[in-house]
């Protein structure tokens, strides 16, 4: 593949790598450098947070929703902010892997099998909070069509039942496009693998992988069939999420540019996630010549760009709450530019709008740090984004007799700390035992760019 | 050395009982002192009592349930052992006229403050569950008010004293009875009544009064009707019954009197009123005017055509300048107010004169005797005696100043002139005028032992109870026999309507002790007695009795008008009037408008009941105008000290539009130091202020801020009132007032020119793309006229007693998760001085297109064929997208266990028909489901369909002004069909296209063309 005109990207990988010293970086990673203080340091704190998530949900559990700060009117809070929040998060990896594999984006390949479980633990960690923020959860299973001799269906009219589907398909998906891919690398592991343990374990998980060309046409094969199933998903899980609100008469929820503005704003988040995962990983594990700068270049680009198409969506909708004349929707708007929590819109407001427009400047895409703070600005303005959504809509409906302030329990903060016990948990587990760069791929790319080299 | 330490210790014990939190028993000076010493020694005695001694005190709710639990195992077990020798009788037949699943009714009647009132007392299985105005009563006519809702949840409250107790230990009423039998008849007997106007309770203590001819009766009730009585006897010479019938009545001023919710004969004023403020004729309806001057801002004064907030110190001017403009002899006041605007006083006599004979001057209950016997002598010269202003011999069997009467027995106690004290009923410790210091006074007639045996009998172990000898429980009077007047003087009998829960005995119990009559029973005592006094005889007498009971009264019983004049020089009677500091802030002293006097502070309906204006629950407060609280740079919130004569109590400051400038109103009732799990400790005592001087209304009172601040539990959003006294969030003012058009408004006049005046065009329905679902049978609707509303309340807590509607506490309140299925929301209009209030009763508006149907993942919230909203709780997970999707917010969810699956007394008070709702699930009204169902059966049985007001909600059925109604919108013929015909027909947000069942009739003032403001 010969690049275009005079312009002459930075390589996707760093210089001297072969097949072999590709293979050795990642492996060694998992099988030689054994433990280390930092990682277990690490995985420490995650699993204290994970034990606070421990104690919350049992706590939720004996007691009740009412530990957190819900009330009516705001009979959502923290709970539904959180899962809108991690469930954008959660859009970043299958994006990547099968969006972008559609799209023959190699950049795509050192970057994807971390943004993948990145997704995975993200979609874990959303997925329990439509559970927990039942009043009941242990009848959760009342919102899946079971037989019954009831004949009893859930109420399809409901977006929280195609949330239950669109969650659920999107998490087995990406789980599924996940292991396909690890299933080479495993096997690449099992063959490396100096003690039995690892040899039986990875040798199981690996599935008979002996590397034969026909092994090779059926992942291929089953890599592009999971691509074009997942590829529909990125863009389905979010805007059935935002049917959740726009379904709903609330001012501030019943608009229909939320579709959109809602995939844009996860792709925005996920992005801003991977980066925010990226940037000391490549560092900590010398990773820089396989996530080169050249990887959060244009992972910044992507994040300018939804960015922008989430900034297009809010001038749209406080254009509209004023032009559309309606007193409820121009009294939402009002509400949330001089309201109670008019700081908070503000502060979303320079968060995701007007921080990042310094992605603009490439001596600034270039700058690490200056990546990293704009990556955990962008997670920060996304959350306050849904608060608002969520929260802001909410406590000042229609009759002001029922007008209401909503404030965070201790045991709401908790819970989404909690959560990342649980995704840092897994995610702290996945970088020591699976390759975190998928080692295939790369060696692909290797291959392709020392072919393009020898074309040059 | 060891001299030392005990001085030092002394002088601690001392510094202790000087200090603000001394103890009223103790056993040693170590004790007292709190040393480490003492610490140590019990840590080493009663190793249980390791932890802070205070914390021992303390004991949680929690901790009582398990004792109660412990000990109702170890009374079972006991109750193995021993088989009751009794024969009992199988259930092969069952008793006459019940089936099971169907409820009785029986008619009683229920007191307060001596007066009593007709209700009909639902009963499932021989057990009451609910009460109901009695149709046929002239006080109820079938309405009812908050406190007779809530009555019942008193008879089942696990607080109730359980036992006899003597000396603080548990003994019967056997040991009593017999201890009781040694006194001798020339003992120094005192006995404390509350106002008793049953005859037969008074025919038993005068017969003790004769056989103890060394015995007193004396009455004390804290909050009730004193100034009216001694107003009558300063204007007539003697004390009579003022009966007015605002039915009659075109025009009233009301002086500071809250008519509607308060004094006797409220609940029929309420509906007289009402019938006054009907708009069935449209615009050619005759609406009656409603002037009221008053200092806060009450349920009275916001129905009111024109309120003039005054103090109510300054009501005294008003009422002498309009006296004598009437041309009655009175010199003018030596308190002029300047807050009476001029022209206002002519403009209303002149309206008053324009109604002769059909015109009510009424005073309120907390007014000096002087304002009452001016308004007689005001309501003579205009005519009004005998039509609208009837006066009757009184209902009290024996009527006195209570305060002297009080005084004396207080006086009687420090000379120990007092041998025995016997008090039924009262609760004298906690409510007694503080200049009286009856508590140090009972105290040390014990002490010295001139007070010689103190016996108390009530419903709870109090305040006063702690002292006495002998606690005798008393019967609630759903358990017990009796008999009283109502407001006109109907007797109505009190039957009971379920035995005794506990050990308890009536008042005619106790006094048939000394008379020698113990071994007659209540019932035929209170029998016995009316056969004395009936003219019937035998067979005659058992029908009248058996009528009586049935009626709940007694027919033509009522008291007969007689014709009092006016004394001339009852103006010079009532004393000299000194002149005092017109800037100086007045304090003015009021029952609360849940727990009353304190009688129902461990009431949890009532403390969680959203007092009318106000809206906060679980607490009392300094209530005063947003100018005063500026003056004295407070705010809602600000935590004070109040200081009165000498006499401080600490109050948490509660700002109220409308309220009169430099006056502060404190409710009574709250402070409560032993009540129960309930009562004891939300707000504050505002009877430490109180004295008998000033039992009403004082002036000097003294505010002094202590910097702290308290936290009300509001039911609905306050507009943030600044220091400055402006709204602070002025665009959420704006966004009611603009364009929502929640509460529609007219005057007469605007509703003659526009009868169309409630429709806006801007916010009708839009066309649905849904085609419209056939309601082919029954479409039930409500229509709920916000011109007969004065938001009492009733509603509210006839929902929560018909639909088993959990408690939830002040923190829970205060977190925005009460539980009542229909609220009052109360906007204002016009400035902060003096506004409109406006009442909108909001239940389930029981949408057609209902938002929050569709959003339930599993169909728990569906619609009914009759077009209901039907909750399942079994289905419902607790998503509550439902509520999050109503527009009007009336869903309400269990975000905790809720309801009291633990207490056991508590399950009586259950409506079994009803569901009690567990944690997570979503709830809301229903309109009443489980009647219609069962109206529905009973029609289905008898082969036809359900008739009109076949059904009534239990909304309906409480409101004492019939302003909801409740019915088939199908048939053009049914009322409610009528009402929502009319031009004044609104539905709440019907742009939203939610099609609202619910609607409203719009409010209609009439105020006074010749008068501005």
């Amino acid at each position: 593949m010969a690049s275009v005109g005079s312009h002459q990207p930075e390589p996707l990988i760093g210089p001297g790598h072969t097949f072999e010293t590709v293979t050795d970086k990642i492996s060694s990673i998992v099988l030689t450098r054994g433990t280390t203080p930092g990682w277990v340091f690490g995985f420490f704190i995650a699993f204290c947070l994970l034990m606070l998530l421990n104690l919350v949900i049992t706590l939720l559990m004996i007691k009740g929703v009412g530990i957190w700060g819900i009330k009516i009117p705001t009979a959502w809070g923290f709970a539904i902010v959180n899962f809108v929040w991690w469930i954008g998060i959660g859009h970043a990896g299958t994006l990547i892997s099968a969006i972008l594999l559609l799209l023959h984006q190699t950049w795509r390949t050192s970057i994807n099998r971390f943004a993948e479980a990145m997704t995975i633990f993200a979609v874990m960690c959303a997925g329990m909070f439509p559970l927990l923020h039942m009043g009941r959860p242990w009848l959760f299973y009342y919102l899946m069509p079971y037989p019954n001799p009831m004949w009893l269906w859930p109420q399809f009219r409901s977006p929280l039942v195609w949330d239950v589907f669109a969650v659920s398909t999107y998490f087995t998906v990406s789980v599924l496009f996940w292991f396909v891919g690890l299933i080479p690398d495993l096997a690449t592991l099992r063959d490396r693998a100096k003690n039995k343990a690892s040899q039986i374990i990875y040798g199981i998980l690996a599935l008979g992988w002996r590397g034969s060309a026909v092994h090779w046409s059926r992942y291929e094969m089953a890599s592009l069939l999971l691509a074009g199933l997942a590829t529909p998903l990125v863009l389905s899980v979010h805007t059935v999420v935002s049917f959740d609100f726009t379904i709903g008469i609330i001012p501030g929820w019943h608009s229909t540019i939320f579709p959109p503005y809602f995939v844009a704003g996860a792709i925005y988040s996920g992005f801003a996630m991977v980066l925010t995962l990226a940037i000391p990983i490549r560092r900590v594990y010398h990773l820089e010549d396989l996530v080169t700068e050249r990887h959060l270049d244009i992972m910044a680009k992507v994040m300018l760009a939804t960015g922008l198409i989430v900034t297009y969506g809010y001038i749209s909708e406080t254009f509209m709450a004023f032009y559309g004349g309606n007193e409820y929707e121009r009294y939402m708007m009002m509400n949330r530019l001089a309201g109670p929590y008019a700081h908070l819109y503000w502060l979303l407001i320079s968060c995701n709008l007007l921080i990042p427009q310094s992605l603009w400047s490439r001596r600034l895409r270039h700058s690490i740090p200056w990546l990293f703070f704009i990556s955990l600005v962008v997670n920060m303005g996304m959350w306050l984004e849904r608060f608002v959504i969520v929260v802001v809509s909410l406590h000042r409906d229609f009759l002001p007799s029922s007008w209401a302030m909503y404030y965070p329990t201790r045991w709401d903060w908790a819970t989404y700390l909690g959560t990342f016990g649980l995704f840092f948990f897994f995610f702290y587990l996945f970088l020591r035992f699976l390759p975190m760069i998928s080692i295939v791929e790369v060696r692909a790319l290797v291959h392709e760019t020392s072919e393009e080299q020898v074309h040059t | 050395m060891n001299e030392e330490k005990n001085s030092n210790h002394l002088a601690q014990a001392r510094a202790r009982l000087e200090g603000p939190d001394a103890p009223r028993f103790w056993q040693s000076v170590e004790e007292l002192a709190n040393t480490k010493l003492f610490r140590n020694f019990l840590e080493n005695e009663f190793p249980a009592n390791a932890e802070s001694d205070r914390k021992t005190f303390s004991v949680d709710r929690r901790e009582v349930l398990k004792l109660a639990a412990a000990s109702a195992a170890i009374a079972s077990m006991s109750a193995c052992t021993k088989l009751p020798t009794e024969k009992i009788v199988p259930y092969a037949h069952p008793p006459e006229e019940i089936i099971p699943g169907r409820p009785l009714f029986y008619a009683t009647s229920f007191p307060h403050h001596g007066v009593s009132t007709g209700v009909l007392v639902e009963s499932h299985m021989g057990r009451p569950t609910k009460i109901e105005g009695n149709p046929e009563h002239p006080g109820s006519q079938g309405g009812t008010s908050v406190f007779m809702q809530a009555s019942i949840l008193d008879m089942y409250d696990p607080d109730r004293s359980q036992a006899v107790l003597h000396e603080g230990r548990v003994s019967t009423w056997a040991d009593f009875t017999a201890a009781m039998g040694f006194i001798p008849t020339g003992a120094r007997l005192r006995i404390l009544t509350g106002t008793v106007t049953s005859p037969t309770l008074a025919w038993q203590i005068e017969n003790l009064l004769k056989k103890f001819p060394q015995a007193k009766w004396h009455q004390w009730d804290p909050s009730g009707g004193q100034n009216v009585r001694e107003g009558a006897r300063l204007a007539f010479g003697r004390p009579v019954q003022t009966v007015y019938r605002f039915d009659q009545a075109d025009v009233i001023l009301s002086l500071d009197a809250d008519f509607l919710v308060n004094g006797s004969g409220y609940v029929r004023h309420s509906r007289d009123f009402a019938r006054r403020r009907d708009l069935a004729a449209g615009p050619s309806s005759r609406l009656n005017r409603l002037y009221v001057a008053e200092s806060m801002l009450t349920s009275t004064g916001a129905v009111a055509d024109h309120r003039l907030a005054l103090r109510s110190s300054d009501i005294d001017d008003l009422v002498r300048r309009l006296a004598a403009a009437a041309g009655v002899a009175v010199p003018p006041s030596a308190n002029a107010s300047a807050k009476i605007p001029s022209g206002w006083v002519s403009t209303v006599l002149r309206d008053l004169n324009a109604h002769p004979g059909a015109s009510i001057v009424v005073a309120g209950e907390h007014q000096p005797p002087l304002v009452h016997a001016l308004a007689h002598a005001i309501n003579e010269k205009l005519g009004n005696v005998g039509k609208t202003v009837i006066y009757t011999e009184p209902l009290e069997a024996r009527p006195v100043d209570q305060l002297d009467s009080l005084g004396d027995l207080v006086g009687d106690l420090k000379s120990g002139q007092a041998e025995l004290l016997l008090v039924l009923g009262g609760n004298p410790v906690y409510n007694a005028p503080a200049d009286f210091e009856f508590e140090s006074a009972l105290h040390d007639a014990i002490a010295a032992n001139t007070l010689k045996l103190f016996i108390h009998s009530g419903l709870y172990n109090d305040e006063t109870s702690e002292y006495a000898h002998w606690h005798v429980p008393a019967t609630h009077y759903l358990e017990s026999w009796s008999d009283g007047r109502a407001y006109d003087g109907t007797v109505g009998i009190l039957q009971p309507l379920i035995a005794p829960l506990y050990d308890s005995h009536s008042a005619h119990e106790m006094i048939a002790l000394f008379t020698g009559d113990s071994g007659t029973s209540p019932h035929d005592m209170v029998r016995s007695y009316w056969q004395s006094q009936r003219p019937e005889r035998g067979k005659a007498f058992e029908d009248f009795w058996e009528t009586s009971l049935h009626d709940g009264l007694m027919a033509r019983s009522a008291l007969p008008a007689i014709a009092v004049p006016v004394r001339a020089d009852f103006v010079s009677q009532g004393g000299s009037q000194t002149a005092s500091d017109p800037n100086q802030l007045e304090v003015v002293f009021r029952p609360d408008p849940a727990v009353d006097d304190g009688e129902y502070a461990n009431n949890g309906w009532l403390q969680e009941t959203p007092r009318p204006i106000t809206r906060f629950t679980w607490d009392n407060a300094a209530l005063m105008s947003p100018a005063t609280a500026e003056q004295h740079n407070l705010s809602s919130g600000s935590y004070v000290m109040l200081r009165l004569g000498g006499r401080t109590v600490q109050a948490g400051v509660f700002v109220v539009p409308g309220h009169a400038d430099n006056s502060v109103t404190l409710h009574l009732g709250y402070g409560r130091r032993r009540s129960g799990q309930v009562g004891t400790g939300p707000g504050f005592n505002a009877y430490l202020l109180r004295t008998s001087r000033a039992p009403w209304i004082a002036r000097g009172l003294e505010i002094e801020s202590t910097g702290k601040t308290y936290s009300f539990a509001t039911v609905q959003f306050q507009y943030t009132i600044d220091v400055a006294g402006h709204p602070a969030d002025e665009e959420s003012v704006n966004a009611f007032n603009r364009h929502r058009d929640l509460v529609r408004i007219a005057t007469m006049e605007e509703f003659r020119k526009n009868p169309d005046f409630a429709r806006n065009p801007e916010l009708e329905p839009d066309q649905s793309i849904y085609p419209q679902i056939p309601y082919d049978s029954y479409r039930w609707g409500m229509s709920i006229d916000l011109n007969r509303c004065i938001g009492c309340n009733a509603c509210l807590t006839a929902c929560v007693a018909e639909n088993n509607i959990a408690t939830v506490g002040k923190d829970q309140v205060a977190r925005g998760r009460m539980m009542h299925w229909i609220r009052i929301d109360t906007y204002f209009q016009g400035g902060l001085e003096n506004p409109t209030a406006y009442f909108e009763p909001t239940p389930c508006m029981q949408c057609e297109n209902a938002p929050c149907e569709y959003v339930c993942p599993v169909g728990a919230t569906t619609h009914s064929s009759e077009g209901l909203n039907d909750m399942v709780y079994n289905r419902c997970v607790g998503t509550r997208y439902c509520s999050n999707n109503c527009p009007y917010k009336v869903r309400r969810f269990n975000f905790y266990l809720f309801s009291d699956y633990t207490t056991p007394s508590l399950y009586g008070v259950r409506n079994p028909n009803v569901t009690v709702r567990s944690r997570g699930v979503m709830e809301k009204c229903t309109y009443c489901v489980q009647r219609i169902n069962a109206a529905k059966i009973r029609a289905e049985e008898e082969n036809r369909t359900v008739r009109d007001g076949e059904i009534v909600t239990a909304c309906q059925a409480a409101c004492p002004t019939e302003a909801i109604i409740f019915g088939d919108i199908n048939d053009p013929g049914s009322r409610v069909s009528r009402l929502k015909a009319q031009s004044r027909n609104y539905g709440l947000l019907e742009d939203l296209n939610t099609r609202p069942r619910t609607t409203y009739l719009a409010r209609v003032l009439n105020p006074n063309p010749e008068m501005t403001g």
